[in-house]
This record gives C-alpha cells, structure tokens and sequence, in this order.
C-alpha cells in the first residue's frame, strides 16, 4: 500500500470492495491487480501496450488489447461501477466521446489528469517563454504523448458544460493532497464524475 | 521454470459410438452412425477430473497435435504449444486432441465405408456442420467421464469449434481459448473456400466424388491447397521468405517454376494431397461456411455464464483479420462475460497462431493457471 503512487492510492480509496472497476489504459495492471487482492474487486482493463497486456494476464487479469475507444464500445449501460481514466484522458483523441461512453457504461467516473496550469508550468511560459514542463508533464513539445492539456479550472467548466456532476476532487502535490489554490499548486487531479 | 521438453511417443486412439439405432442426428436432418472419433491425449487426468482441456483442429489438422509417433521425425501440428512446461503444460493438465467427423484423419468422413452400401460414402456422406463436429466430440468427452472440460482451444476453424463448444454446452467448459477465428465465415472466407471446391470437383479425376480405388484429385486438390496456402501468409511473410528469388540463376523463359513461391506452393499441394482426401476438403470447408455464431447465436439459452475467454487475433491476418475477434469480444462484453483480448503483433499472417509460440504460451499459461484457480 504504502509504495503505491499517490494518485494510484486515491483512486484505490474511492472505490467500494466488491465493486465492477473498468480501468481504461490499465498499463501493467498494478493497480487493478492491487483491487482485486485487497478490495476483491471485478476488473476489467483496456490497454494499447503489448508488453503490458502480457504482464496484466501474467497478474490474472482480465484486459482488452487496443485503444480506449474501440475497447470502449459493446459495454451494457451501467454494467461497471466505477470506470477509470487515470493519465490516459490527455492521451486520448475523442475525449467528448470517451467521456461520454465512460460515464454510460460507469455508474461513477473517476479521472485523474496533470494540471497544466501548476505555478512552474506559468513561470517556464512566462519569463522563459517556453512549452511548459513539469513533474507531472515530464515532456517535450516534441514526444508528448499527450493531445490534450487542460487545468483544474478547464476540467471542471467542462463538466459544468456537459451536465457531468462532480462528486469529489482531490488535488494533489508531490507526496500528498493539497487545498492551497490548487489550480496554481497541484500537479494532479482526480474527479469522482457522475451524470446529473 | 522447468526446462521445456517433448512429450515423447503417443498414440492415436479411436472411439466409435452412435452404433446401430442409435445414430446421432444432424443439424441437416440427417443421421449418420455408427461414428468413429480418433484422439490422443496426453498427461494425466487428474481424480477430481478438473484439469481436462479439448484442443481442436483447423481445416486440414488432426488429432495429433503433439509428441511423436513411432519411428517419425516430425512431432504433432501444435508441439510448440503442448507438451512439459509448455502453454498447455502436460504436468499440470490432461490433454484431449479430438479429430473431427468429415474429416479423413481416423474419423468416420466420406472415405469412410457406408455400412449400408458396403462402399466409402463419397458425397453421399451427409452434410455436416461446426455444430455436428462439437456434437460428436461431446460423445468422446462423455465417455473419457469429464463432466467439465478446464478449457476448449483451437486456431482457425479449430476457434470456431471452441466457439461452438461455448454454444452448445456452456455448462461442460470452464473456458474458451478461441484464436485467429471468427463468429461467422465472411463473403470473402466463403468466397476462397468456394475456389478450392471448384478447383476439386473440376478435376476430371473426382468423378462426383466416386474416385475411391481409383486416382485420386489430385491436381484440383493440390490448387486448393495452394490458394489456401497463399491466404495463410502475408505480403510481408511472403516477401521476407520469397521476395522474388528464383530456382534457378536465369528465368527459364518456359512455364516452369521460375520463382521460389512457385515451388513453395506446388510442394506444399503436392504434400497435401498425400495426406488428405479431397472430399473430405469439400465437407469440412462447406462445414466452415455454413458457420454462423452472430446475431445472438453464441447465447442460445438466456442465461448467466461463468465461462472465462481469451481471444487472440494477430494483426497481420487477413484471411481472420482482428476485427472479426473483436467482434467476438463485443458480443461477450454484452453479456458482461469475462474476456480477455490481445492481438499479437505478428508478420505471419494466418499461420501466425502455429508459430507465435512465445507471446501465445505467455497469455495461454497464465490464463489457464487463473481459470484452473478460480474453479
């Protein structure tokens, strides 16, 4: 438990034992596999990575191999009870789509992303005027993974734009949550969304 | 990790069933018995009867999919996979290989003898289905006394039976190990299985299917062969093996095989022909076409499943390509079954799931170590 990533920690708080967790870009499954030890959880996984498909069927579970959104579509209404999307939202291409899937096939939503507005990330634009880099950002224009960036400010006028109702935020420094102006000093987010 | 060896000598074993007034009724209507199954098994069943698992063959396969027979050099169709410490570990599992009806590997098919007429059924051997196929190994599972098979798997139409097997006996499988297969034949598949019964029946030498005793097809069958061979590889297997290498230094300037896949696909018709009969190439094809699990057919009873899946595609598939797999999926995610999916980014094309052995004894281990612990 205790050399779990943070955000990985919370994320493992908020969901009930027992509970069906879709975790969408599972990577090597660690913290699924985490959940189905301690909270005897029902997993599911999607992941593009080969390697990490291996090593998620070497851990037991169950994971589809492909992208977020063909691995999204078939799912039943409601049939998870909590879908994740933790560092994989930023990656992904139809983000409205995949939002919208998540929250159709999840009873709660829980998404986790890198604040892009963290107060080093304005300083680098600001007197450096260079493409920001953080911590939690760790790349160059160039091999970013990542197509989208966005703020806790931007994360939550989205979901007051799409009707998403925000159950928790937790925002998080280096090694725990912070309430501080977490829009300038968190390097993460994680929101429990759910559909008004 | 145990060194990886060879199961060594195996045998092939028969089991006949259906006998007299008892014949096993057809998805066509029609009977057909007494019925002969050949089989081999391997590693030993254990007294619980829990860790059994029923591998099933592709088109031209059989029932020896591992070990070697006496005094041959060349092991079973799936020895890479099957065998001590291998995906399906013989230390751990009893392994069946079941043969299928239609087939001309030990089973009863149209080379066998009418016991009406006294003479090989040819064509009027009665048409059979994938169905009819799972029907008659569920005989063998039923006299080998397993109530609930650990797993089914096979690649190709050997996929096809394992979904099949979920079909129409969900509650004798743990889980289905289906691989390079689909829930339905395509236009396409039909299509190229429709070239290779042409190019049969068009051999003067099949005589409507009467040649027993006589030549056999031997030219239309090799071409069928070939054509299936083509669709097995893919460009870039087929490049990085021929590219356009030639037999001889010059182009011989006479239709003769200058090039090396020319050579490759006539040895490879010629070889075929020796060990397979034509019309049973003509039954197990149609049998293949006529498959058709879409639309709600791989559910027929409405109810809950606990059998787990692990459905393998490989990206350079064009005769199974992956999205005919993921529509497996998509029809398991519907009805909240467990299901694992990888598509193994392999060059192979077709054959693929004979020779990607590392990256499918990965998935294939550890999938059946989880099914066989959770029962």
């Amino acid at each position: 438990m205790t050399n779990i990533r943070l955000d990985q920690r919370i994320i493992y708080n908020i969901i009930e034992p027992g509970s069906k967790v879709l975790d969408l870009g599972c990577g090597d499954g660690e913290l699924l596999s985490f959940l189905v030890k301690e909270k005897n959880v029902k997993a599911q996984g999607i992941e593009l990575n080969e390697e990490a498909i291996y090593q998620c069927v070497e851990k037991g579970l169950s994971v589809f191999h492909g992208d977020i959104e063909s691995g999204l579509s078939g799912y039943p209404d409601d049939c998870f009870d909590y879908v994740i999307l933790n560092q994989s939202m930023q990656e992904v291409k139809k983000i409205e789509y995949v939002m919208k899937e998540a929250l159709r096939i999840g009873k709660k939503v829980i998404v986790g992303f890198s604040n892009f507005a963290y107060f080093t990330a304005r300083v680098r634009l600001f007197f450096k005027g260079k493409v920001p880099i953080t911590i939690s950002l760790p790349y160059s224009w160039h091999n970013t993974p990542n197509v989208h960036f966005l703020s806790i400010i931007d994360f939550s006028d989205f979901c007051e734009e799409k009707d998403i109702k925000i159950l928790k935020k937790f925002y998080l420094g280096k090694r725990k949550t912070i309430s501080f102006f977490p829009n300038l000093f968190a390097l993460n987010a994680i929101f429990l969304i759910t559909v008004k | 990790m145990k060194e990886k060896s060879s199961l060594g000598e195996v045998k092939l074993e028969y089991f006949t069933f259906a006998d007299k007034g008892k014949k096993m009724l057809l998805e066509s209507g029609q009977q057909l018995g007494p019925i002969t199954l050949a089989y081999e098994t391997y590693g030993k069943l254990n007294k619980e009867k829990t860790n059994a698992i029923l591998i099933v063959h592709a088109l031209s396969g059989d029932a020896h999919a591992a070990g070697f027979y006496k005094g041959d050099s060349k092991p079973g169709w799936w020895d890479n996979m099957i065998g001590p410490g291998k995906a399906f570990d013989t230390d751990k599992y009893f392994i069946i290989s079941s043969n299928v009806i239609g087939g001309c590997k030990g089973s009863t098919g149209p080379a066998s003898v009418n016991p009406e007429t006294g003479k090989p059924f040819g064509i009027g051997f009665p048409m059979i289905t994938i169905a009819d196929m799972v029907k008659a190994q569920k005989n063998l599972i039923d006299y080998l006394g397993i109530d609930k098979l650990l797993s089914v798997a096979g690649g190709s139409m050997g996929g096809m039976l394992a979904l099949q097997w979920f079909a129409s006996f969900p509650e004798r499988i743990h889980s289905v190990i289906p691989i390079a297969t689909a829930l339905k034949h395509s236009p396409q598949q039909i299509a190229f299985d429709e070239v290779g019964r042409q190019a049969v029946m068009a051999d003067p030498a099949w005589l409507d299917g009467n040649y027993y005793g006589r030549d056999k097809p031997q030219r239309g069958l090799a071409v069928a062969r070939m054509i299936g061979h083509i669709t097995y590889m893919s460009d870039k297997s087929m490049e990085k093996k021929f590219s356009r290498k030639l037999k001889e230094e010059k182009y011989s300037f006479k239709f003769r095989t200058d090039f090396e896949v020319e050579g490759y696909l006539r040895y490879k018709g010629d070889n075929f022909v020796k060990r397979f009969d034509a019309n049973s190439y003509l039954y197990i094809t149609k049998a293949m076409d006529y498959f058709d699990l879409s639309g709600g057919n791989l559910f027929p009873e409405n109810k809950k499943y606990d059998t787990r899946f692990l459905v393998i595609a490989f990206k350079s598939d064009w005769l199974y390509p992956p999205y005919q797999s993921q529509e497996i999926v998509k029809q398991l995610k519907s009805r909240h079954i467990d299901v694992t999916y990888c598509e193994i980014p392999s060059t192979y094309g077709h054959d693929a799931f004979l020779l990607e052995v590392h990256e499918q004894t990965r998935l294939v281990k550890h999938f059946l170590l989880k099914t066989y612990n959770s029962i």
